[in-house]
Order: C-alpha cells, then structure tokens, then sequence
C-alpha cells in the first residue's frame, strides 16, 4: 500500500525536477493525442519544439521566442507576486487592455509631434493604466472582501468592451477611410516601440521583462516585503501574528500586477501589434497565468517557462502550416502540460511511503 | 546584418535550391482570421481555395492557417508562408492590413492578396466584393414580403461595408414599400452564433418578420425557424439547410474565380498589382436560389435587377438619393462613384437611430 | 426611439431562456463550494458539455439522450479536475484554470466536424388551456424542458442542503474538513462526489446554448457564462434560491440591453454591452457586505493526516 506522507520542507530537487517531467509527460501524452488526429507524433513533436530553436528558419523563429515570450514573461512576474500571497489577479487581460489604451492614446496625443519624451510618457501611461485598473478589484477586496478573482474577471469583459468603444470612436484613425482601429504606430517614429537590437526580437517590453526577472528576484529574496508576501503564502497563520499588513499586500500585489500587465499591453501594442484594435487583445492576461504556475511561481522559473510557452505558440503555428495540426490541439496541448505539472508537483510536498499493512 | 536582407536572402537561396516540393509548383498560401468550418466567411475563402486546386492540379500546392489573429502573430505566419516558398499569399481579414505590408516589404518577390483593405505596393494586391448589390436585391425581397413593415437588421461593425449593406437595402426595400422601417442591432462581431441568435430573438419579439444579417452564422436563420413566420437569407455562403423554412435567398461569397485568375496570372508570370472591386457581373457576389416562398412576379423583378446589376446597365446607388439629415447626395438619374462608397459613413434618408460611434 | 416596442412578456419569457445555462452551472458550482472545493474550471465543463450533448443529439437524433451525454461528459471532465484536487492535492485555483484551459482545447478538437450542423429541435412546452393565457401563458408556460429543469433543481439543492442528511454532511464537509474527517465522513468521497454533480449540471447548461439558446455549435461559444456562474455564486452569498434570482439578473440585463437596442435607445452599444458585467460587480460587493460567508473550508487543501 502506498501513502503520501507531507515533507517537513518542500523537496528542492523535486522542485527543479517536476517541470520536466511534466514536459516529458505532455511531450508522450501530446504525441499520443497527434498519433490519434493521424499525424506522425514524432515529427509533429519535433516541428514544436526543435524547428523553432534549431530548424531551418530558426533564425527567424528565435527573436519571435522573445517577441511573444516577452509579455507573458512581464505579467507572470507581476501575478505571481500576488499568487504567492494566495492574491488571485485572474484579470490581467484587461489590465493589459486598458494599459495599452492609455499608453497609445498618450503617444497618438501628441501625434505627429516628434519629441525624446513621447515614448517615457507613454510607457508612465501604460503602467498607471493597469495599475488603475488593478486598483478596483484591489480597493473592494480591502473595503469590502469582494472577492478578487470575480472582480479582476468581470473587468476583463468591460475591458473588452472598452476597447471596442476606443477602437471606433475616441482613437479612431482619422485617416482610416472610416475603418476601427487607431493609427498605426510602428508609422509613428516617436511612439514606436522599435527593437533595440534590430533583429533580435528584443523591443523595450522584452527588456522590461528581464528587468522585472531581476527585479521580482531582488524583492523576493531580499526585501522586506517580499518576505512578507512569501510568509503570508507558506504560513498564513504565522502572517497575522507578524508584522505583516494584509492591507498593504493586497494593494501592492494587485496594483503591480496591473502595472506590469499594463506594461505589456502599452509596449505590444506600440510594437508588435501596432495599432489600438477591437481585436487586440489576444489572450496574454490568461496565458500569463499558466507561465507563472509553469515557472512555480519563481522569477526564473518564469523566464523559462514563458519561453517555454511561446515555444508552444510558434511551434503550433508552423505545426498547423505544415503539418495540418488544427489549433485545438496545440490549446488542448498547453492545458496538459499545466495538469502535469500540478500532478507532478504533489511529489515536490509529499512523499510517496510504502506502509506495511499491520496485522491485526 | 539585417533581418530583411537576411529574410530576402533565404527566400531568394531557396528559390533557386532544390526544395521540398518539385520546381515547377506554384506555392499559394492562405491565412485564415476564423475556423475553416465557420460555415460562412472563411468557409467560402476556403473553398476559393479547394477550387484553385480543383483548377491546376499538380501544378499548384496550397497552405493555409486558420484562426490567425490580427497583428504580430499574422505577421509571423505570414512570414512562415513566405519563408517556406509561397509565391502568393491570400491574406483574408481587413485587419491584417498592415502585417501584410510589413511583410511584402520584406519579400519583394512573393506577391500578396488582401481581401478588403485598401493598401496597395508593388506586390500587392486589394480585393473585395460589391456586396451591396447582394443587398439590393435582399432589400427589393424583403420589402415587398414584409406584412409588419419592420425589417431586423443585424449589424457586425459599423464599418462603410456594412452601412453600405443596410443603404443599399432600405434604398430597395422602401422603393417597394414606402412604409418600412428597419431596425437595427449591432452585435460588435463577425461570428458569435449565440450573440445572433439573442439579436434576431429581439429584433423579432419587436415586431420584425424579416431578418437581414451582416453576421456569417446561421444562428439568426435557426432563430426565424424557431419564430415560425420570419423570413431571413443566407449570409456568405448559402446557408441552404435552411431552404425549407426562412431562407428565402442569400448572397455567396464566390472567391473562386478571382483566385483562379489572381494564381494563373502568378504561374504566367502577368500578375500586376491592382484594386478589385466586383459584383455579381464577375460572379464575385452570388446570389443564392430565390425560393418559391417568394411570390412570382417579386421573384422575377429580383432576378430581373440581377441581371441589371451584372452587365452593369444598373447601379444599386442612384439617385435621387438624400443623406439621413435631409441633405441631396445624389440627383436624379445621378450613381455613386466608388470612393463615396468606399468610405460610406452615413444613412440615407429615412433610416432612424445614429450610427454608433 | 421606441420603448413601447419592447413586449415586457416576450422580455421576460427571453430573461428565463437566457438565465437557464448559468442557472444550471451556478447551481451545481454552489454544491461544490459548499462541500468546500473551489473549482474554477465551470467554463470548461460548460463547453465540454455542450459538444458532448451537440455530437450526442446529431449522432443520435434525440435531443433527451443529448442532454444525459452532455452531463456525463460534464463530469467526466470534472472528474480530472477531482483527481488533480483531492488525490494529487494540487493547488485548487490552478487546478481550475487548467481545466477551463483543457476543456475549451478539448471541445474545440471534438467538435471540428461538427461546426455549422443544425442539431434537431427541442420541442417545447404545450399546455392546452394554460400556454395560451395572454401575459402568464407566454412567461410561464412555453418553454422547453430544461428551463424548469433548472427551477426543480434549485428546489431540489435547497431541500437537500436544508432537510436531509446527505446535506448536513455535505456542508460539515465545507465547514471544517478535519473535524468532519475525525467524526469519521469520507471527506475525499464526498467532495469527488460534489465535484462530479457540479461538471454534470455545467456540463447541462453548455449544452443548453449549443442544443436550445443558439442552436449551433462553434469553438469557445459558452463565452463566459462559466465565470458569471462563479460570480452568481458568491452574489448568492451560496444560498440556492439566491442563485436563481441572480442568474436571472443578469439574463435580464443582457435581454434587456439587446431590447433597448433594437428599440433604438441612444446609448452606444459597447456601454450597454458592459452593463451585465458593472452590475455582476456592484451586486458582488453589497453582497461582500452581507454577513454570510463562504464555507470556511472553502479552497482549502484536505489531507487526511492520521
């Protein structure tokens, strides 16, 4: 008979070590899945994972890990400060949203006006528009203990809606023929958010991103606050006889969260994006969620779970161009590697004992 | 060094290596902005797609992505097609406009289609559809079946192809019957069938008995079968499980012809870049099989102001014909020239409620 | 504009039609919580339930066995979601997440080939004398079978919880899972049980706007009616009538705004269009001020460490 018997101290190596297995578990249960839609699981495997990184066009492919990887990378950082300290921020899709309808509608203000301070204050914008935004879910929860997840949520949609409304009337192209969708900025030298190391896929946000790696690193392991937040996660108990303030967590948690996903949003769509659209937004604030359980919540576990995943997204693509894999299957893909990585994790807390059973 | 000269480069090496497929192949690409299965807008681009190899055969290989987003991701994929030898690329949304300039900039050599956008380069390529034709007809069908006189219109975006849609049907329906009005929902999608049918469920609570879409599933048909006495029409593609019950006719989505053109003209070396707008005159707008449910002499007027619209000897915009506030648009006898149309931004006279903003 | 367009019998018969699939998830979501499992995943059940039902119908042509096959497959995806949380003791909130995840990937590969099919119909209810009374016969009396589906199960949990022994238990287990443990319940078992219940009733309600509401199939189309069936819980302060009254809320302000729409009311259609979720949210917060609280086992991980 087997029993789970909880460890005094969460196992470290198991901690390095369930993320691959949870790789290796998706890798063997996806190409059972591609074995099923009739594609040769192998070469479906290696088109995701190896032809991005190593593959003929690689040199392409490489820079996209980052453009894609970048936002995901810079909102995980930011919820899994708040996912520590058990702060749900389910809503950072519109944080990213509004994020990236202030900061364009501060750079398209000043359109076509040239100036070295344009893309600063875009980026101020971006960064009080989610954080603003955070603030609502954030300011309940601390009022009244609304629930954040709920809150953070319905937000999302009337972010949605928000963009719409901007997409066809306030940031409307006046020179788009009538068309929704604002002016595109990659045209706007000022306001683009342009690579800095042309090539490389490397734009501010992605800089941002590894900034905020560092960063989340530094206050996590070595501020006050940090502590605070790992404490209140691991011994909630232990948090209230403390100094801890839940107050000041919850508002520092949700508001850098929603800047951070602000962030995102202002500097995909000053860049890759390019232009305020109703459809702009494609699913970050969600996906974010799932790098930052994938990376266990760790500022470089994150790093690479975020490449990691948009390894996925690019390696799906070129799937679907090449090999006929429809995009299901990719989503269905990335929802089993979270499922094994939660399952596999159970042996990083327990440990699995062999119990005689005793004669009565 | 740089990504372009990189990415030119390696098109160009691949062109003249030997690669995966055989020398003489024309490589076309599609990129899809919804589900190949959707039944309706992207349904109908993929059959363009199947009559292309239906057409040449061997001598073409077709590619497609399907439920591409706008923005950086159908720019990547686009980019793929490119790098993997595509020689023209179909790119099917209006909002992948600016990707595919961005990316015909970085392959000088591949030629590009973009369906309703209005940017044109070198190897670039516009292409859309005269849609209001379709509508004129529906709007000259709907009139006269309509015993209520309201007529539910169902709105995607109030961009100028759909208010040119709603114009081009009123125009019609109160030529045939001065008293109709319409009234109109806008549901903010392309495709969302459980947001139609709550549209057509209210526009029909409200007194409509005549469902006009502008949105590509059949979900406001099943709702007008549901409704039992509504009468609707297939939207893009023909929608004709619904034969038997509300559809009564419908505006297809008939991409093959031009794509069969827009290929041989690529394999024969003419393809120049140019700004397509077509009818039902080039067979790009297909009008759907009028029912019997139609009463005779209606069904023959209809089919007579087809014919009319296709040899041209009729436009569906002529005047006289006044804006929504009272203003003269066009005189007597006097048609809408194409950049009027292009941009439409107004009702004309005798529509109620604004244009959403 | 013409409000005297809008047909208040016609609105709220639309309003029952539209709470139904919320109603059925919200339901079945709030005997999970009360058992003390919190489990995000609803969206994904929902829409594993509505292919589930959807191929089952055209496979089979009954719209009935639709239904059943959508609440097994409802909680057979649940199941997973049990196995992760109560076995594997995975962190619940991710744990839902995944499932929404899995499921929408999931139903989306299922039902590639049945995009665009026209399922057959539900028939609908037809009292002879009561169906046609002019105001009540409209709101009452003509609707399909699941809508008052929906209302008996309502009745059905609040009996339960209230009444029965099965109840009493099930709430123990919510209220202090060790304590419930040492007085002997099968804590695990109870909760794999409610887990399951709640993915059959979500799985009921997908199937509901593939079967009856649309009726269509298309990839994603519960478009979040599982997260509003999470927040009806909490704005029910998990009381089972209370479910009800919101989930007719907000099927009446989506109803309605669409109405004021069509009637043409001047205000822009994206402000409209927030309107059920801004009153989700300040409906959420008066009742954050409501003394009930949640199940205080709520989320909590159960080891039995004896």
């Amino acid at each position: 008979m087997f029993k789970l018997e909880k460890r005094p101290q969460p196992s470290k190596a198991f901690a390095y070590l369930t993320p691959i297995l949870a790789i290796i578990a998706t890798m063997i249960a996806g190409g059972l899945l591609f074995m099923a839609l009739g594609k040769n699981p192998f070469e479906a495997i290696r088109t995701i994972f190896w032809d991005p990184l190593f593959g003929e066009f690689a040199f392409y492919y490489r820079p996209q890990l980052l453009v894609k990887g970048g936002p995901l990378i810079l909102i995980a950082i930011g919820l899994s400060l708040g996912f520590r300290a058990g702060i749900w921020n389910i809503g950072a899709e519109g944080q990213y949203i509004v994020g990236a309808i202030c900061g364009a509608g501060v750079g398209l203000a000043f359109y076509p006006m040239e100036a070295w301070y344009i893309f600063p204050l875009m980026i101020t914008a971006g960064a009080f528009g989610g954080w603003a935004w955070a603030m609502i879910p954030a300011l309940l929860k601390v009022k009244f203990q609304t629930n954040e997840i709920l809150v953070s949520l319905m937000l999302v949609y009337v972010a949605e809606q928000l963009l719409a409304s901007m997409s066809l009337g306030l940031l409307k192209n006046p020179d788009g023929h009538g068309f929704p969708g604002s002016r595109n900025l990659k045209d706007y030298p000022s306001a683009f958010n342009d690579e800095i190391i042309t090539g490389s896929g490397m734009h501010w946000g992605v800089l941002t991103a590894f900034i905020a790696v560092i960063f989340a690193y530094i206050l996590l392991n070595r501020h006050m606050l940090g502590f605070s937040i790992r404490l209140t996660g691991e011994a909630p108990r232990a948090a209230k006889f403390s100094s801890v303030n839940p107050t000041r967590l919850i508002l520092f948690c949700l508001g850098m969260s929603g800047a951070l996903a602000g962030l995102a949003g202002m500097f995909e769509v000053s860049g890759p994006a390019g232009q305020i659209s109703i459809d702009f937004n494609t699913g970050y604030g969600f996906t974010a969620i799932i790098v930052a359980f994938l990376g266990r919540l760790h500022p470089v576990g994150i790093l690479f779970a975020g490449l990691l995943m948009a390894l996925t997204y690019i390696g799906g693509e070129i799937a679907q161009a090449n090999l006929g894999l429809p995009a299901a299957a990719i989503q269905l893909f990335q929802g089993m590697l979270l499922f094994f990585l939660l399952a596999v994790d159970l042996l990083t807390n327990y440990s699995i004992k062999r119990v005689k059973t005793e004669a009565l | 060094m740089k990504l372009t000269h990189l990415l030119a480069t390696a098109a160009v090496a691949l062109g003249m290596a030997t690669s995966a497929f055989a020398e003489d192949k024309t490589k076309v690409g599609f990129v899809y902005v919804g589900p190949v299965g959707d039944g309706g807008w992207t349904y109908e681009h993929n059959k363009g797609r199947l009559a292309v190899e239906a057409e040449f055969g061997d001598k073409v290989e077709t590619v497609f992505v399907e439920s591409v987003p706008e923005g950086a991701d159908a720019e990547r994929v686009m980019t793929q097609m490119a790098l993997q030898g595509a020689d023209l690329i179909f790119t099917t949304s209006f909002g992948y406009m600016d990707p595919t300039i961005n990316v015909a900039k970085k392959f000088p050599d591949v030629k590009f289609e973009h369906a309703t956008g209005y940017k044109t380069a070198e190897n670039v390529s516009v292409y859309s559809a005269r849609f209001y034709e379709g509508r004129a007809i529906q709007g000259h069908i709907a009139g006269n079946m309509t015993e209520s006189n309201i007529i539910g219109y169902i709105g995607s975006f109030p961009i100028p192809e759909v208010i040119r849609g709603i114009n081009s049907a009123f125009i019609h329906a109160r030529k045939v019957n001065p008293d109709v009005e319409f009234k109109i929902v806008w549901a903010y999608t392309w495709f969302d069938p459980a947001k139609e049918a709550d549209a057509a469920k209210v526009l029909i609570e409200q007194g409509a008995d005549v469902i006009l879409q502008h949105t590509d599933s059949t979900a406001p048909l099943a709702a007008a079968a549901a409704a039992g006495n509504v009468v609707g029409f297939g939207q893009a593609s023909d929608m004709a499980e619904f034969k038997d019950g509300p559809r009564v006719s419908s505006i297809i989505d008939d991409w093959a012809p031009y794509y069969i053109a827009r290929t041989k003209a690529v394999m024969d070396g003419t393809w120049e870049t140019m700004s397509t707008w077509d009818g039902i005159g080039a067979g790009m707008v297909g009008i759907g099989e009028i029912t019997d449910k139609v009463p005779a002499n209606v069904k023959a007027e209809a089919l007579a102001m087809k014919a009319a619209l296709a040899d041209g000897s009729y436009h569906a915009f002529t005047g006289p014909i006044n804006k929504q506030d009272g203003s003269a648009w066009l005189a007597e006898g006097e048609t809408a020239d194409d950049g009027t149309l292009a941009g439409m931004n107004f009702y004309v006279e005798g529509i109620e409620g604004e244009i959403p903003q | 504009m013409d409000l005297s367009a809008i047909n208040p019998a016609l609105l709220i018969a639309s309003l029952l039609v539209a709470a139904t699939p919320i109603l059925l998830a919200g339901i079945g979501e709030l005997v999970v919580e009360r058992a003390g499992v919190l489990n995000l995943g609803v969206e994904g059940m929902m829409i594993t339930g509505a292919i589930c039902g959807f191929m089952a119908t055209i496979i089979t042509g009954s719209p009935a066995l639709g239904f059943v096959f959508a609440a097994i497959g409802g909680a057979a995806l649940s199941f997973l979601f049990a196995l992760l949380t109560q076995y594997a003791l995975a962190n619940q909130v991710a744990s839902g997440l995944a499932l929404t995840l899995f499921g929408l990937g999931l139903s989306s590969l299922l039902g590639q080939d049945y995009v665009g099919l026209k399922p057959p119909s539900t028939p609908k209810l037809d009292i002879p004398i009561l169906s046609d009374l002019p105001f009540l016969g409209t709101v009452l009396f003509n609707h399909d079978a699941i809508v008052y589906l929906g209302i008996a199960l309502v009745a059905a949990v609040w009996a339960t919880l209230k009444y029965t022994r099965v109840g009493l238990v099930l709430r123990a287990v919510g209220e202090n899972h060790d304590a419930a443990h040492a007085l002997g319940y099968k804590v695990v078992r109870i909760r794999v049980l409610a887990i399951m219940f709640g993915g059959a009733c979500a799985g009921l309600g997908g199937a509901y706007i593939s079967l009856i509401r649309v009726p269509q199939w298309t990839e994603g189309m519960t478009a979040g009616a599982g997260w509003i069936a999470l927040a009806l819980v909490v704005f029910a302060s998990w009381k089972p009538w209370r479910v009800l009254l919101g989930a007719w809320l907000f099927g009446g302000v989506t109803v309605l705004q669409l109405n004021l729409q069509a009637a043409g009311v001047a205000i822009p259609v994206e402000y409209l269009s927030m309107s059920p979720y801004i009153i989700t949210i300040l409906v959420l917060v008066i009742m954050s001020a409501d003394k009930s609280r949640a199940p205080a086992s709520l989320g909590r991980i159960f080891h039995a460490s004896s």
